[in-house]
């Protein structure tokens, strides 16, 4: 015999069947029903395998607690593994399987592990399989233990995220939470109440208690339609607070379609709440503990609330003629409301030798046999119990005479509840033991109070009571302390604590033996209450039987610290729409649409989607970069360069801010004239790098590179605000203000005069390093003759909106001149050829400016600037630093950058000069040009070295960075 | 995730700030009268306290201003917004 349906069930709805599918066979269940008890009904007790052992299990519990019932849920995409069954809510069509059995759930292989438990105790692994190295075994091993498997496809949902605050903010919907809800939203203010479930009213719901003179359903029924009345309060079902964090914040995660049919889903998942509460109130309940007797992990062993909760919630007797055993009252009240429901209690065994009177006599008049100072020793059955063996317990807890060998199709036991203080700890609430429950309750009240169960309150009166801010502390009924239950000293190696990780009392045991007396070592040595389950059921009776085996108080063992999330959320919420395209934001040019009808690769950098190059039909993208570079160097090109950075810097202070921030001296600048500065930070290393411009007496615009533009910004202000406030100074970052296009080559001032302008574009009008500011084919134009590639060059600035008519204007006008586009890679290896400092290549956090050829710029400096003191350190000034050179590769072949250098004759040897930090393959040259940062390189100016390039040796020499127009004549037409 | 009540802005969660570190750290100078050690000092040592820390904070995703907060190391309590001008508080257990 094992589980079937009975009448009640306040969660489901016998009119609307539902058929769902289970290890490939097809079973029916009702609305409203779970998984596991789905499950239970259709008699079915065998849900999985165990994660060591793959021993049978069925379910445990009857929520999130669940150690056992672990299932995967449906399959291909919409996979999801370790799911509890308890937990999941039946909907039509619902296909899920075991974790952890093969090749089938009713006959496992990998069970022949069981056959050699005494073998494998804790740690065996790691002790066992360490020669020749623990890695080659592995494999095998996780093969055999595990849980669910990850799915292998993209994850097909969508998940939301959201963020509120409320005044209130009430985790739990059972009765405390809903009177705490109804005393706060009385109140006026705020509320938010969320339970985790489908469904209100915690435990009591479907059940016989009164509350407040009226039976429990009718009293939540009109506690919900009060609430949902109230404008200020909002209710959330399927909604699990996971965390609690600073500042009262807590997540929640909500389940907003996991309980539909997988057709009849629409819009996201599941939706990830982060609220801000101006008080939280923890209503969470409590668990409770599983005895710990041989064998207590056989099918249809489960805990009596849980038994008790499928009874009410879906109508369901679990067993129905199990034996009970307790060590309180709260399973001898399970016991009469089954009977009540149709089950033939079989026994009721009590480890106190008096129960109360009350208790008892009402067994008797129901002629239920008691036992009482008794426990259940071992229990009988493979793939379901058939019978329990029942003993007496001496005064020390211990075993003692006769066992009395009882039939049964379950064995439903309570070791006492433990509050969930869960997210009370997570957000630094204290703990104590009450004597009374043997458990964990929650101390301080500050922050976050507890209410209820999670108090370690269990009666109904008092938590409302508390609710409405009269209640008292109230004495609980003792428990008696029963760990592990087990003959002499020695906890039963085949007694399971923890089920979901196969830890037995003896693995405990051994633990203790080899000196893992902390709680944390214990956890981290067995594995104790680890995994997706948390050790709801495992964790109190482990710290129990350590304090047995030690002879130590249980407060002085303490518990671990208890984490984020109370329960396992899928990754999907926490990314949320940070994925794929949404990861993060991709900047598109102004120009990006021209630059894709011009047939541009384009990829990104540094955050912007930038055209490589533009190759032809036919055309290799080597080749269209060597043709771009010729292009400008022959004629003239046209770059898009609108994310340079531009901070505009204003005030009567302007020019001593950026004396202060750049190594050159910008004070001394005339305007309209543009200065290369290098910026440090304080530890003296290169920041970054551009053109400053004086527009004004009392304006600036200070260029930096391209994905430096914000940090630059913010710099510049956190010297304002931070250190400099007497400075009068304004800035503003522009750079998405204005559009910028490069227009590079010879015939650049050519292609330029043939537009309309009011700008004099003459040599000697406007000469290498001046900025003008005018119009250029209608447009309101800042035009700075500057060059990034060795040429005659200008980079003309116009609002963000004007520049594809900029562009149409340069285009029509470059034409005739033979205008050439070119994009990023032909704009790298001109500056190569010219050896041009890029930061970020050429540079690392060890770079100071002396080490790339300004260490006369810092000696012609007379003022502070930032990072100055630092370039001055012993290790700055000291000979042989890693230096800026150039690098000509004697056979005449390519070089890749990271190529280390290394000394002639050093083959062999282990160490390294440094190493080429940008190359390319010079068209201009028909030679591959490398710049590269090596020990002392200054001095090494055409000493032959040793490359060591994709696994060869290669010949090469060093040479000045510069390889064209070293005097820079080009740059003076 | 600290709640965070911006001197121009009011209470906002954590992740529209950025923290800069300790706070009130003077910069020593000029360069050329500053000793190595004093300069380590400044570059690299911060008190880390167990209890209260003075550390400023700017208001990156919102107004952009930068302001000092003390805020207990334990148990994360904001005791103290003030500005960046301002003296320091009176410490707090």
């Amino acid at each position: 015999m094992s589980g079937a349906r009975c009448d009640g069930g306040h969660a489901i709805d016998r009119s609307r069947p539902v058929n769902f599918r289970w290890a490939g066979r097809d079973y029916a269940g009702f609305a409203g029903d779970t998984l596991a008890s789905a499950l239970l009904a259709n008699g079915v007790r065998l849900f999985g395998r165990s994660f060591k052992y793959h021993r049978p299990r069925g379910v445990i519990a009857a929520g999130l607690d669940e150690p056992n019932a672990i299932v995967q849920l449906e399959t291909g995409a919409n996979t999801i593994p370790n799911l509890k069954a308890p937990y999941v809510e039946l909907y039509e069509g619902l296909n899920a399987a075991p974790v952890n059995a093969w090749p089938s759930l009713e006959f496992d292989l990998m069970a022949v592990n069981g056959l050699f438990k005494r073998f494998i105790p804790a740690a065996f692994y790691y002790k066992t399989f360490m020669w020749p190295n623990w890695l080659l075994f592995e494999p095998a091993i996780r093969k055999a233990a595990g849980l669910g498997r990850a799915p292998e496809q993209a994850d097909p949902d969508s998940y939301a995220q959201a963020s509120a605050r409320c005044d209130v903010l009430v985790v739990g919907g059972g009765l405390a939470g809903l009177a705490a809800a109804l005393e706060h939203g009385r109140a006026g203010r705020s509320v938010l109440i969320v339970t985790g479930g489908a469904h209100w009213g915690g435990r009591l719901a479907g059940g016989a208690d009164v509350i407040e003179g009226a039976n429990a359903d009718a009293w939540i029924a009109r506690a919900l339609a009060e609430l949902a009345a109230l404008p200020n309060v909002t209710l959330r079902n399927r909604t699990l607070a996971t965390g609690s964090y600073d500042h009262g914040l807590v997540s929640l995660c909500e389940r907003l379609t996991d309980h539909l049919p997988l057709a009849a889903r629409r819009g996201p998942r599941q939706k990830l709440w982060r609220v801000r509460a101006g008080r939280i109130i923890l209503a969470t309940g409590a668990f409770e503990r599983p005895l710990v007797f041989s064998n207590n992990d056989v099918p249809g062993v489960m805990l009596a609330g849980a038994a008790l909760a499928y009874r009410r919630r879906h109508g369901v007797l679990a067993a129905r003629n199990p034996v009970i055993a307790t060590n309180n009252d709260s399973a001898w009240a399970a016991a009469f409301e089954l009977a009540d429901a149709g089950a033939t209690i079989a026994a009721i065994a009590d480890a106190r030798p008096a129960p109360p009177e009350h208790l008892v006599a009402e067994a008797k008049r129901r002629g239920i046999a008691v036992f009482t100072g008794s426990a259940p020793e071992k229990a009988f059955g493979g793939k379901g119990v058939h019978a329990v063996a029942i003993a007496a317990l001496d005064g020390a807890g211990r075993l003692t005479g006769a066992a009395q060998r009882i039939a049964c199709d379950g064995v439903l036991m309570s070791g006492g509840w433990s509050p969930a203080v869960h997210l009370h700890s997570q957000s630094g609430g204290k703990l104590a033991l009450d004597p009374a429950l043997q458990s964990f309750v929650p101390q301080s009240l500050s922050g976050a109070p507890s209410l209820g169960a999670a108090a370690g309150d269990f009666s109904i009166a008092n938590t409302l009571a508390t609710a409405r801010g009269a209640g008292a502390k109230i004495a609980n009924d003792p428990v008696r302390p029963l760990w592990s239950i087990s003959r002499g000293d020695d906890p039963h190696a085949d007694a399971w604590v923890d089920l979901q990780n196969d830890v037995t009392a003896g693995d405990v045991a051994l633990a203790a033996r080899e000196n893992f007396r902390s709680v944390e070592h214990l956890k981290r040595y067995t594995t104790l209450g680890m995994a997706s389950d948390q050790g709801k059921t495992s964790n109190v009776n482990g710290i129990g039987i350590l304090s047995d085996l030690l002879g130590r108080p249980i407060p002085e063992i303490g518990t671990t610290r208890f984490r984020p999330p109370y329960d396992p959320v899928t990754l999907g919420v926490f990314a949320g729409h940070r994925i794929g395209d949404g990861l993060h934001a991709r900047r598109r040019l102004a120009l990006a649409a021209a630059h894709e009808a011009a047939g541009a690769k384009m990829e990104e950098y540094g955050g912007w989607m930038r055209p490589v190059a533009y190759p032809r039909a036919g055309e290799s993208e080597d080749e269209a970069i060597a043709r771009e570079v010729l292009a400008v160097r022959n004629a003239v090109g046209l770059f898009e360069a609108s994310p340079l950075g531009k901070i505009e810097v204003k005030g009567p202070d302007a020019a001593r801010l950026l004396d202060r921030i750049y190594v050159n001296t910008v004070s001394t600048l005339k305007p309209g004239r543009c200065r290369y500065g290098l910026m440090l930070d304080e530890n003296g290393t290169i920041f970054d790098d551009g053109i400053v411009t004086r527009l004004a007496e009392d304006h600036f615009l200070v260029g930096t590179t391209s994905g430096h533009a914000v940090t630059v910004a913010e710099r510049l202000e956190e010297w304002l605000q931070c250190e400099w406030i007497d400075l009068e100074v304004v800035t503003q970052d522009v750079t998405g203000c204005w559009a910028v296009l490069n227009i590079a080559g010879p015939l650049a001032r050519t292609v330029l005069e043939g537009i309309e302008s009011d700008i004099d574009f003459g040599r000697e009008a406007f000469p290498h390093m001046t900025h003008r500011e005018g119009r250029l084919a209608g447009l309101e134009a800042r035009i700075a003759r500057v060059s990034f590639s060795g040429e005659l060059s200008y980079e003309i600035a116009v609002p963000w909106r004007d520049a594809a008519r900029l562009w149409d204007a340069l285009l029509q006008a470059g034409a005739p001149h033979g205008l050439s586009l070119f994009g990023i890679e032909a704009l790298m290896t001109l500056r190569i050829e010219k050896g041009f400092l890029h930061v970020g290549s050429e540079t690392d956090g060890a770079t100071q400016p002396q080490d790339v050829g300004f260490a006369g710029a810092l000696a012609a400096k007379k003022s502070d600037h930032v990072g100055r003191r630092s370039t001055s350190r012993p290790d700055s000034v000291r000979d042989g630093r890693r230096q800026l050179v150039g690098i000509a590769m004697a056979d005449g072949r390519p070089v890749e950058p990271g190529a280390h250098i290394v000394r002639p004759g050093a083959e062999g040897e282990i160490g390294s000069d440094g190493w080429i930090t940008s190359a390319a393959w010079s068209p201009t040259l028909s030679a591959p040009v490398a710049l590269a940062m090596i020990d002392g390189g200054f001095a090494r100016l055409g000493e032959d070295v040793r490359v060591w390039n994709l696994g060869q040796w290669r010949e090469a020499r060093v040479v000045e960075p510069c390889r064209y127009d070293p005097q820079g004549a080009r740059l003076n037409v | 995730m600290l709640l965070i009540d911006c001197p121009w802005c009011g209470p906002r969660s954590e992740h529209e700030f950025r923290c800069g570190g300790e706070s009130h750290i003077a910069r020593p100078g000029p360069p050329e009268n500053v000793a190595d050690g004093e300069w380590a000092d400044y570059l690299f040592y911060r008190t880390n306290p167990k209890g209260e820390h003075l550390e400023r904070w700017l208001h990156r995703f919102g107004c952009g201003r930068w302001f000092n907060i003390a805020r207990n190391t334990v148990d994360h309590r904001i005791t103290a917004i003030y500005g960046m001008t301002d003296p320091k508080p009176e410490p707090r257990a």
